[in-house]
């Protein structure tokens, strides 16, 4: 098989362009005939649905919540980047793709990330006009911060809350196409197959989740937006119900599964308490503009943090990185907190956490604001009230969260902070249009590999997704569509559909009747543990060797001893946990193997083999410089293809933030 | 801050399915910590069962970090629990005591159907939004510079502050008359607030709240149960300022 990336001729500039210039269309009518299928309502889902629905096609959108405004994109915290430039700060399209090709360590594909750097100001014109309320300065115009990785302000936002405005915008527009008919919504309904036929994808099987019912549905294309996977390793920043079964299920189809191995471990997260923890709770990057990073210089200090000393604190991201300090991208700063803890600086009961403290930012923003009140020599608790004021309409629901979770007043003392795992940046492999290696099966979103190479920086998410749903699809999906008017629907009685339909049914019936006697959430906790002491943020062979071997014993036992209570024909959870689970054990082993073979350090990807003297990440571009997409041949069994990147814009550099 | 162990009693509302009926079961639950998430108890609650061969509780939930809206018990009589301002999944058992009967149930409201358990239908809050609570603006992208249209910041603020709405549908399981006011004018509020949402401004409020009543949601009486329920305190003035948006538009339909 050759990966044909299907990369339009031309310069980097002018390859969307003349790509949209020059592509194919489907007049009215015939899109009226089409069905597409698109599989969950997040920011790609649901721009995509909403958008393709305006266009014209006849479109079915799924999700297993109960609401198409309950996905996961909702939960994003700080922003989302546009070349903008409003603040004249020195931003432009080529410096937000080459901040995003750096920020990816330079494994990701050079005209996608133009692309998209292209559509990210459209996004915002967009939202604003779909009555999206972004944070305005006194003037009335958007406000802008800074995130993590970048030297400019480009990151618009809405409070804490950007993701969910931005989301409540797409699933506006997508109810405004259900009423209108153009979309039909399946609330409560999980994919588990994709319907193939003579390699092209015709349709999908879904479970009813309220009946168990098993539904079929053809369509003329598929759209798989259901986002990552980072809940292979149980905890993580992902809502309990993210999963990997759609993406599974068409790499088990014969999609391409791209760079699984690179995921992203988040540096500011509150810590675990305990055994029975079930998720993780991300505290926004933004909190990076304010917050300074530290742990006592001393081993085993005990004391309270507010009685240790500026001097006999190690403000360590600043110390080792001057020119971006606190905002250094994700997995630098993870990899430096995990560091400090494992040297045993670490604060907290567990010792597995770093401070984040807002006491100087308190008192800056404090300052500030006296002098603008015209308070003379203001005391040094009225500057902090002032401050703390300043902070809560900047962070409040952060702080707040913070409050909830953990009982500590952040206002008062530093947060305890700690990496977890946050976002996937490999996915399922696509081309310039989007589409995987199974024709008419395109994906968007988190749950494709293509824009965020081995790290992803801050507000990027929600600007690939909505990129990929408003702006690109509705051009990629009608230049291969065009020819599909000479073809006649599928029907769902057709014989490919009967197979399907069998193979979902027998997998169901098979979780059904182990009758074990341990429960699906134990066998992910202990999933989750082999990813994250061997697959999580620092990874050597031995480790990856030996996980991959224990992921497959914990396979073994899954399929022996495991206990599903009910029955599948009613509302029955614990089946589709089990049923998510036993995909994210395959996902999990294929995980070790991608980073077993990749004898570099990249990004998330760091094998301790390979660092700097300084132990920074050392890539090896001479071997390395691809995309590694596995086809899976049968179990425990993958062939690797590779898609050689070219970077001709952008020159190959040693990443550098200090 | 102290931590602590307790042992509780769970009196949880079981029903199989929208046509059964329904009662309370009474569990017992030991060693919780008081860091638990009040779901994380849940989780406890529903491996004991599963070990003992019960059916687990069914109950929805999802991010687990109060944004989604998903999470949806009536803890002690009150929607998610004792604490302001929160949701079910971000109250924590710090909440709770050693020795404490905890009663959940289910949101109680005719346009809320059980599905099982814990579990309540709210898709009618869906097609709420779907007569009318968007701007009905294409997606193309080929619209004007998001900064030719300054808005003045204490405008976008409201708006924002009314657009927090997670959708939860506390409001109505707080109400006595399950009326769905605060959400509805949450929504009402976030777009007329906004130069965006003015050419359907009139045409919205009036789909909109005709659907509410389609849907068998109450009437409004203003006892405020619901904004002092609201996980993201969405203020009673809202509904207020739906009233007027209600009475304008009333005033100058058009037929």
């Amino acid at each position: 098989m050759i990966l044909e990336s299907k990369i339009p001729e031309g310069s980097i500039e002018s390859k969307w362009t003349q790509y949209k210039g020059h592509c194919k269309l489907v007049n009215p009518p015939n899109k009226r005939k089409m069905t597409i299928l698109v599989i969950g309502t997040g920011l790609a889902g649901a721009s995509a649905a909403a958008t393709l629905g305006e266009l014209g096609y006849k479109v079915k959108a799924f999700c297993f919540q109960d609401s198409p405004r309950r996905a996961h994109s909702i939960a994003a915290q700080g922003g989302i980047n546009a070349a903008k430039n409003y603040p004249n700060d020195g931003d432009s399209v080529f410096r937000l793709f080459y901040d995003t090709i750096k920020g990816g360590d330079y494994r990701s594909r050079e005209a996608n990330v133009h692309r998209l750097a292209e559509v990210s100001s459209n996004i915002i014109d967009q939202c604003v006009a779909q009555g999206v309320p972004f944070a305005r300065e006194y003037s009335g115009l958007l406000s802008n911060r800074s995130f993590g990785g970048t030297q400019v302000q480009r990151t618009f936002y809405a409070a804490g809350q950007t993701g969910q405005q931005l989301l409540i915008g797409a699933y506006q527009a997508l109810e405004r196409q259900i009423a209108i008919g153009n979309v039909t919504m399946y609330n409560r309904h999980e994919m588990l197959d994709v319907v193939v036929k003579d390699g092209k994808a015709v349709g999908i099987i879904v479970r009813n989740l309220l009946d168990g019912k098993i539904e079929r549905f053809a369509g003329t294309a598929v759209l798989l937006c259901s986002g990552g996977y980072g809940n292979v390793f149980y905890l993580s920043t992902n809502a309990m119900g993210a999963n990997a079964t759609a993406a599974w299920k068409a790499h088990n189809k014969g999609a391409l599964f791209a760079n699984p191995c690179f995921t992203q471990i988040h540096p500011t997260c509150i810590p675990v308490s305990g055994e029975y923890q079930s998720k993780l709770t991300l505290m926004s990057e933004s909190l990076r503009n304010d917050g300074r990073i530290w742990v006592p210089k001393k081993k085993g200090d005990e004391r309270h943090p507010a009685d240790i000393p500026e001097d006999e604190r190690d403000y360590y991201l600043e110390r080792k990185y001057p020119a971006f300090g606190n905002l250094v991208p994700r997995d630098v700063a993870s990899r430096a907190a995990k560091e400090q803890c494992d040297t045993g600086l670490g604060v907290g009961t567990s010792k597995k956490a770093v401070y984040l403290d807002f006491g100087s930012a308190i008192e800056r923003y404090g300052k500030e604001k006296a002098h603008i009140q015209d308070i003379h020599n203001p005391s040094i608790d009225k500057i902090k009230e002032l401050g703390r004021i300043v902070l809560s309409e900047k962070y409040g629901n952060l702080f707040d969260m913070y409050m909830k979770i953990t009982g500590e007043n952040p206002y008062l003392q530093p947060m305890r902070i700690y990496p977890a795992v946050h976002y996937t940046m490999g996915g399922l492999w696509v081309d310039y249009e989007l589409q995987s290696t199974v024709k008419g099966l395109y994906v968007l979103g988190e749950a494709n590999f293509s824009d965020h190479g081995a790290n992803r920086l801050g507000a990027s998410s929600l600007m690939q997704g909505l990129a990929d749903g408003y702006f690109v699809i509705p051009y990629t999906l009608g230049n291969n569509l065009a020819q599909e008017i000479y073809n006649k629907p599928i029907s769902t009685d057709d014989p490919i559909f009967d197979i399907s339909e069998k193979a979902v049914r027998t997998q169901i019936e098979k979780l059904m009747n182990i009758k074990g006697k341990t429960s699906a959430d134990t066998f992910h906790k202990r999933l989750g543990k082999i990813m994250w002491d061997k697959c999580g943020m620092a990874r050597n062979e031995k480790n990856l060797k030996e996980a991959i071997i224990e992921i497959q014993a914990l396979k073994k036992e899954f399929w022996q001893d495991l206990k599903i209570p009910g029955s599948q024909n009613e509302f029955n959870p614990e089946l589709e946990k089990a049923g998510r689970i036993a995909d994210f054990i395959e996902l999990g082993e294929l995980m070790c193997i991608d980073a077993l073979h990749r004898n570099e350090s990249c990004g998330g990807h760091f094998r301790e083999e390979y660092q700097t003297p300084e132990g920074e990440a050392l890539r090896q571009d001479e071997q390395f410089s691809y995309v590694a997409a596995w086809h899976r041949k049968a179990e425990h069994e993958w062939e690797l293809f590779k898609e050689p990147l070219v970077f001709d814009s952008i020159k190959l550099a040693q990443r550098n933030y200090k | 801050m102290q931590h602590y162990k307790m042992n509780l009693t769970i009196q949880v509302w079981r029903q199989k399915n929208a046509l059964e009926k329904g009662q309370f079961e009474s569990y017992q639950v030991k060693d919780i910590s008081s860091e638990m998430s009040f779901l994380e108890m849940f989780d406890v609650l529903n491996e004991q069962l599963l070990q003992e061969g019960k059916d687990p509780v069914a109950f929805d939930h999802d991010c687990r970090e109060g944004i989604c809206g998903m999470c949806s018990m009536y803890i002690n009589g009150k929607p998610h629990g004792p604490w302001q301002a929160n949701t079910t999944c971000q109250l924590h058992m710090r909440a709770f005591k050693d020795g404490d009967t905890i009663v959940v149930e289910p949101w109680r409201a005719q346009a809320f159907p059980v599905i099982k358990d814990l579990v309540v239908d709210r898709s009618a809050f869906d097609r709420i939004i779907q007569a009318g609570g968007y701007v009905s603006v294409g997606t193309s992208g080929n619209t004007i510079d998001a900064n030719v249209i300054p808005i003045e910041k204490q405008k976008a603020d409201m708006a924002f502050a009314a657009a927090m709405c997670i959708g939860c549908g506390a409001c109505v399981a707080a109400c006595k008359n399950s009326s769905a006011m605060l959400f509805l004018s949450a929504k009402v509020s976030h777009l007329s607030l906004l130069p965006q949402g003015q050419p359907e401004r009139k045409i919205r409020v009036l789909n909109m709240l005709n659907k509410m009543d389609e849907e068998g949601f109450g009437a409004c009486t203003n006892t405020n149960a619901c904004e002092a329920t609201c996980p993201k305190e969405i203020s009673v003035t809202n509904i207020a300022r739906l009233n007027l948006e209600y009475l304008n538009a009333s005033l100058s339909k058009q037929d």
